[in-house]
């Protein structure tokens, strides 16, 4: 069994520091059994959040090697995350206030969550009291319904991290763009939530860099089939695109404090894949 | 006591997988206050595990399919010691529980008429369950979350609670801590449901994450209610077996319901020689019947059996493990579960068939599960697979009409509770379950909380409790790890009451039991109550040693092999001693554990006669 080092954030919002460990790897091992391994041997008490360890509940989300990850789908021998022979940096994600060690208060996420009005459906108009549906009509929305809420878009969203856009002028983020998407283009609702997108979600703050696509587990396309769509709509509706894009780029000046003081590794944008 | 925070509820919902938040929605609907307590974030429960379907007889697919058909497999696959009452309300209900959920946002995976489509099922005589892919409980779990937090609730994240607290017979609230700061939390509520899943994490290969650890289980055996069949686990029959870290994560049942053969290393398909009687009339003796039956409707193969992989899982089960034990499985301990043959026989018949994409968009969450944790393309190369702690059909004993326990005000369901499975649970049931039971036990627990007024919250139980709590890192008895005992009892327990069991073995498991309830009264963690999961685990480890014990000493009493119990020292059924009957286990009066028998509630003639007319004529007591 192979040897592997690690740095591992300890501490807390005010305080903490990297700190070394050393686990033994077994085949087919992800950062998160290596993690298990140090708690079970080393450090009892280090806090991380998971839970199916099979890439289904968002759990454990974490930064490895400056890349939002899931830690249970970060396999030790995949070498797009982990180069071997040199110590994996595991730390949490620099966009949430952290509580301690790789856990953070994403509590802010379910209070966006709840601004979002619920599913609302129109009239059942099938004689047994449903509705039909083709499959081709649910095929969209059930892409966006595959979100894991690992909040890894939101994370690397740099208009939230880097910007700190969650209160005031804030942006709902990548997975509150989808939510709306799924509601929005569900074949059966009625409900209009293009005012909140546009005036409270302030999806105009998203300038499309991708990012979010890019790190998705579930590989949803959340640019292209979520907020590009949802833009458009709202252009539709309520803009001249021209002025607006103006207006963006020259009227917007002012930089807000980043979300964190720990200094933020810079985020790599995952490569494609191996073929 | 020390002053802490404390809220108060009509109806407190413990657990928020689907039959927490089914219970909680449904209580709000009342009107009443309702508190949700997660163990973890909301939305990241068990539930997204389940990956097959729910079973609900919507007669979509198959317009045969009716609540007797259902209720009739339900109990043929619990080996008739099931809760009658349950079942016939879980068939019953289902379908309106589903197509509810339609209503709330879920979109299911659709018929070429625009319903919702349904897929086949190990046990199910027809194709029942609504899906969507192979991620079904992940919709199931997010629309139940995004329509409940518009209900009004208050949801209480990464919360866990430690003792229910008791004002002479009734409940009236509970104690837990928060995880981030370690500080205390109090809930009075005038009804408690318990909702908080199974005890797969006394198992060292399991399906279930770090949460189940069998705490309602525990909460509700402490507080003096009793717990009816823990002998009987379901080992789902496939998990994965390699590479070793990811031992005993699932593999869909819906791999078999898309054609999925499983086959040893002679590249035999053994299960078709081990087909049990009862089963012989509805399974397909040969791989072409089985394989029309797989897409029945697109064939007119109606009338086509299902193929034997889809015979029940304690049985598919057992049969993988007799194949490696007697040295015919895959290289790492498992056997293959491939998908070729099916791809094969659907290019002679559609030449277009393209397995590929058929396959990704099938099972795209296994693709994704197999291609990234175990480098293989499972629309090319066989997977191997072997059983893993799935289920427990056990838990906390209540009533069939309301699932209130025991105890007044204590209310419990999902897979904590007990009854609807009998020895064994057929797949897709536990969705429908939790969505049936789960209403059923948020409005029964409403009605109470009206008719009842509040309970006093007596000072002792909270100091006790907290002393308890904090001994761990403030005075430690000992110096052993948490970690290290989980793991001795998980290898315990894995070893001794496991898969196949033989008195012996699980006496030796009790007096292992008895050591390792020394060693979990002497853990230590560091001394931070914030986010500690050190902490935690010594506090887990006291649930999973109740419900280790429970199950043992049930599994030791049944002397017979059924369903989830299968004794290798007896073998065969033995319905005149036990088919009849329940375990029921519960805390003395010393503190120790107490055994004793009860005989089920005999099943009404009309229900005998909806058993006998889908049971090929023969009445339960005569299959039983």
């Amino acid at each position: 069994m192979a040897q592997a080092k690690f740095k591992i954030w300890r501490g807390t919002q005010d305080q903490g520091e990297f700190q070394e460990y050393t686990a033994e790897v077994g085949e087919g091992m992800v950062v998160l059994d290596c993690i298990h391994q140090i708690q079970a041997t080393q450090a009892p008490d280090l806090a991380c959040r998971w839970n199916c360890k099979a890439g289904k509940c968002g759990s454990c989300s974490a930064e490895i090697n400056g890349r939002p990850r899931l830690m249970c789908m970060t396999r030790m021998d995949d070498e797009r995350y982990i180069t071997p022979g040199e110590t994996t940096i595991v730390e949490p994600m620099h966009t949430f206030p952290l509580i301690r060690d790789l856990v953070t208060n994403v509590s802010w996420n379910y209070k966006i969550n709840k601004m979002i009005p619920r599913f609302q459906p129109r009239q059942a108009d099938a004689p047994d009291g449903t509705w039909r549906m083709s499959q081709e009509e649910v095929d969209r929305v059930q892409e966006f319904r595959k979100c894991i809420e690992c909040f890894l878009c939101q994370d690397t969203c740099h208009v939230l991290r880097d910007h700190g856009k969650t209160e005031g002028e804030m942006f709902g983020g990548p997975r509150f763009m989808i939510r709306v998407a799924s509601l929005e283009m569900h074949p059966l609702d009625t409900a209009d939530r293009l005012p909140l997108v546009k005036d409270s979600l302030n999806i105009g703050l998203c300038n499309i860099t991708k990012c979010c696509t890019e790190v998705c587990p579930e590989h949803i396309h959340i640019t292209d089939n979520g907020i590009i769509p949802l833009k458009e709509r709202v252009v539709d509706r309520f803009y001249d695109p021209i002025m607006w894009l103006f207006h963006k780029i020259f009227g917007d000046k002012q930089k807000a404090e980043p979300a964190r003081t720990r200094t933020a590794l810079p985020v790599i944008h995952e490569p494609a894949a191996k073929s | 006591m020390a002053d802490y925070e404390t809220h108060e509820h009509d109806v407190l919902v413990i657990g928020a997988g689907g039959a927490g938040l089914r219970a909680a929605i449904e209580a709000s609907a009342t009107g009443v206050s309702v508190g949700l307590v997660c163990k973890s974030l909301l939305g990241k429960a068990h539930t997204v595990m389940a990956e097959g379907g729910v079973a609900a007889a919507l007669a979509n697919v198959d317009n045969r399919d009716s609540w007797q058909v259902h209720f009739a497999d339900t109990m043929r696959g619990g080996q008739y010691v099931n809760n009658w009452r349950m079942a016939q309300l879980h068939a019953q209900e289902a379908p309106a529980r589903v197509r509810e959920l339609e209503a709330w946002g879920a979109v299911f995976d659709r018929t070429k008429d625009g319903r919702i489509l349904q897929r086949n099922f190990g046990g199910h005589k027809y194709p029942r369950l609504a899906h969507v892919g192979d991620r079904t409980g992940l919709e199931l779990i997010r629309t139940l979350q995004d329509h409940g937090i518009h209900q009004g609730m208050s949801v209480y994240m990464e919360c866990t609670i430690i003792r229910l607290l008791k004002d002479g017979d009734r409940v009236c609230g509970a104690l837990g801590y928060y995880r981030e700061k370690g500080r205390f939390v109090i809930f009075k509520a005038r009804a408690v449901v318990l909702a908080t899943g199974g005890i797969g994490k006394a198992y060292k290969i399991t399906s279930n994450s770090w949460e189940y650890t069998g705490d309602g289980h525990s909460l509700a055996y402490n507080a003096g209610a009793e717990l009816i069949d823990m002998e009987f686990i379901q080992f789902h029959p496939t998990g994965m077996v390699w590479p070793p870290s990811v031992r005993g994560i699932l593999v869909t049942e819906g791999v078999r319901g898309e054609g999925g053969c499983l086959r040893n290393s002679e590249g035999k398909r053994f299960m078709f020689g081990d087909i049990p009687d009862n089963y012989k009339p509805q399974t397909a003796d040969n791989e072409e019947e089985g394989f029309l039956y797989v897409l029945a409707e697109k064939f007119n193969g109606k009338d086509s059996r299902r193929p034997p992989e889809l015979l029940t899982r304690d049985h598919v089960a057992r049969c993988i493990n007799r194949e490696v034990k007697e040295g015919r499985g895959s290289p790492h301990g498992g056997v293959f579960l491939e998908l070729k043959s099916f791809a094969e026989w659907m290019k002679k018949r559609v030449s277009s068939f393209d397995a590929d994409s058929h396959w990704k968009k099938k099972l795209p969450s296994m693709y994704h599960q197999f291609k990234e944790l175990g480098n293989l393309d499972l629309t090319k190369q066989p997977m191997e697979v072997g059983p893993t702690t799935h289920y427990v059909m056990g838990g906390i004993r209540v009533d069939g009409d309301s699932q209130m326990s025991k105890i007044p005000g204590l209310f419990a369901c999902g897979e904590c509770a007990a009854g609807i499975n009998g020895a064994n649970r057929l797949g897709g049931n536990s969705l429908s379950d939790l969505l049936v039971l789960g209403k059923r036990a948020g409005e029964y627990a409403a009605h109470f909380a009206k008719d009842h007024g509040a309970g006093t919250i007596h000072d002792d139980q909270i100091d006790e409790a907290t002393r308890w709590a904090l001994s761990f890192i403030d005075e430690p008895k000992g110096d052993e790890n948490p970690y290290k005992v989980q793991q001795d009892l998980q290898d315990m327990m894995q070893d001794l009451v496991g898969i196949v069991r033989k008195e012996e073995e699980m006496v030796r498991a009790l007096d292992g039991l008895q050591q390792l309830w020394e060693r979990a009264r002497k853990v230590r963690a560091p001394i931070n109550r914030e986010y500690n999961p050190g902490w935690h685990t010594c506090m887990d480890l006291h649930n999973l040693l109740t419900v280790s014990e429970a199950v043992t000493k049930a599994a030791i009493e049944r002397r017979e092999s059924r369903g989830g119990q299968f004794r290798d020292d007896y073998p065969k059924k033995d319905s005149k001693n036990f088919g009849k009957k329940n375990t029921v286990v519960w805390k003395g009066a010393d503190g120790r554990m107490e055994f004793r028998w009860e005989d089920l509630p005999p099943v009404p003639d009309d229900l005998k006669e909806i058993i006998k007319q889908q049971g090929e004529g023969k009445l339960p007591e005569e299959l039983q």
